[in-house]
């Protein structure tokens, strides 16, 4: 039999990573989608990093930052009492930045599609920034938004270096399912592994049927 | 192309802004609604300060009080007709004039239709009727009429008209359709190579032989008497085509100085 937590803490990452995420990525979306500055540039191109970098370059770049023999890890643990290395809290910081494009992504060509008229027509209407996005532009990309929060979870429960190098293997801690797969094969427990592999593969597959299926009604009732 | 305008415009009034494509019409609109900055001058609408280049005043476009009607409608695809409506109002607004509006633009029986189950035409009318829903100082119209075939746009003027006269609404219509102009502008200002030209009535304007008032058609037979029947569009007129020599299919125009339609020209392409 094989131990749950790993597919817990699995869930909870992926779970909480997709809602900080979605959180900060729809005004920085929103924001990158407007007029583009050197600036703006600059910044997209930090968005997209995770997606060239290897997962161990990202992983040991954190490592450093968050250790306690470093500038930012001693001011954490200084000032607010908080060590990141090898912690859940690390993890989910790690897997925020990570998954970061992933989510940005679907939600700026979202809004970018959007004919800018509808934004000047609620502004013209005296509707706020934040009540134009939240009533009007949001609401016309719901195919853009759950493309951006399924390919999150979905990254983030297949992330595997970064989490490694992060948050190491402490069971009940850090140990993900990917993590406790390679453990379980290290140790040569072909039939945990095995589980752990075919409920993954399940819960993805499960996943993006459920993106594709809608993403194709909505596609149909396409508007602009 | 520098866009250097002036114009003082009288509370209440339908002003036809007139010009080609690319003259800078549309550029006028959305300076006026606070989509684009001006590099310098000033919009003072009801002796409130709108824009100042010299004092770095710049209303936004919320703070404005303009209805816009663009030239893509810019309905809501997420709200029926009439949450498009209502969604001009604030929260605690009557909705009473939801239901007024629908019913002046003929949309009552349509209004808990999606947008996307409209035609061009009714769409229109539901741009219209939110674009006004909360009575702004100046209505904007960016070339409302282009994209709808030709009875449907006469019904259409019709309409305008009425919600004109009914609500006293300052309005500014951008068009390069002259007749459209005629049938609903009190005034008329010419925009051409960035200037406004002149402002002046509509009958005053194309009288001038004005060379973009003219009506541009294909001759499809000429008689013995020298008379030649003209296509336009889809309506025909006969002029007396006898000042020079005319060909079948030649194109032309007639141009209506002295309010007579009978000077034919054929166009130098």
């Amino acid at each position: 039999m094989i131990a749950w937590a790993p597919l817990w803490l699995t869930l909870k990452l992926a779970l909480s990573t997709t809602l900080i995420l979605f959180i900060i990525a729809v005004p920085l979306a929103n924001w990158l989608s407007g007029d583009k500055g050197f600036f703006k540039v600059i910044v997209q191109a930090i968005v997209s990093m995770p997606l060239v970098l290897p997962p161990t370059v990202i992983g040991f770049y954190l490592l450093l930052a968050f250790s306690p023999a470093n500038v930012f890890g001693h001011w954490l643990e200084q000032w607010f009492n908080v060590r990141l290395v090898f912690s859940f809290s690390g993890l989910l910081i790690a897997s925020v930045i990570y998954s970061f494009p992933f989510m940005v992504h679907p939600i700026q060509s979202g809004l970018s599609s959007l004919p800018p008229s509808l934004k000047e027509a609620s502004y013209s209407l005296g509707k706020t920034k934040w009540q134009t996005l939240s009533q009007v532009l949001l609401p016309n990309i719901k195919p853009s938004l759950l493309t951006g929060i399924v390919l999150t979870f979905a990254h983030t429960v297949g992330e595997f270096g970064v989490v490694l190098m992060i948050g190491g293997n402490i069971p009940d801690k850090t140990r993900t399912a990917s993590i406790a797969i390679y453990d379980e094969v290290g140790a040569f427990h072909y039939r945990s592994a095995n589980v752990y592999a075919s409920i993954l593969l399940a819960l993805s597959f499960a996943i993006l049927l459920v993106l594709y299926s809608f993403n194709r009604k909505m596609q149909q009732a396409k508007f602009y | 192309m520098q866009l250097r305008v002036s114009a003082k415009i009288e509370g209440g009034q339908f002003i036809g802004l007139y010009g080609a494509s690319g003259a800078g019409k549309t550029s006028i609109l959305r300076m006026l609604a606070g989509f684009m900055k001006p590099d310098n001058g000033f919009i003072k609408v009801n002796d409130v300060v709108w824009f100042d280049a010299s004092e770095k005043n710049n209303l936004e476009p919320q703070q404005r009080k303009i209805g816009f009607v663009f030239q893509d409608y810019a309905l809501f695809p997420n709200m029926n007709v009439r949450e498009n409506i209502a969604f001009a109002l604030s929260k605690n607004e009557s909705k009473n004039i939801v239901d007024e509006l629908l019913e002046v633009t003929g949309l009552t029986n349509l209004a808990a239709r999606k947008i996307q189950a409209l035609s061009g035409g009714q769409q229109q009318r539901v741009a219209l009727a939110r674009a006004i829903a909360k009575r702004p100082s100046i209505l904007l119209l960016d070339e409302p009429l282009s994209a709808i075939d030709n009875a449907m746009r006469l019904q259409l003027q019709d309409t305008l008209r009425e919600i004109h006269k009914r609500y006293a609404l300052t309005t500014i219509l951008v068009s390069h359709n002259a007749n459209e102009i005629i049938r609903l502008a009190d005034i008329v200002i010419h925009l051409e190579q960035g200037r406004f030209q002149q402002q002046t009535t509509p009958a005053l304007f194309f009288r001038n032989g004005n060379d973009a008032s003219a009506l541009t058609g294909n001759i499809i037979s000429i008689d013995e008497n020298g008379y030649a029947v003209v296509l336009i569009e889809n309506r025909m007129v006969s002029v007396s085509a006898t000042q020079e020599k005319f060909n079948i299919n030649d194109k032309v125009e007639i141009t209506c100085g002295n309010m007579e339609l009978r000077r034919v020209q054929t166009r130098s392409f």
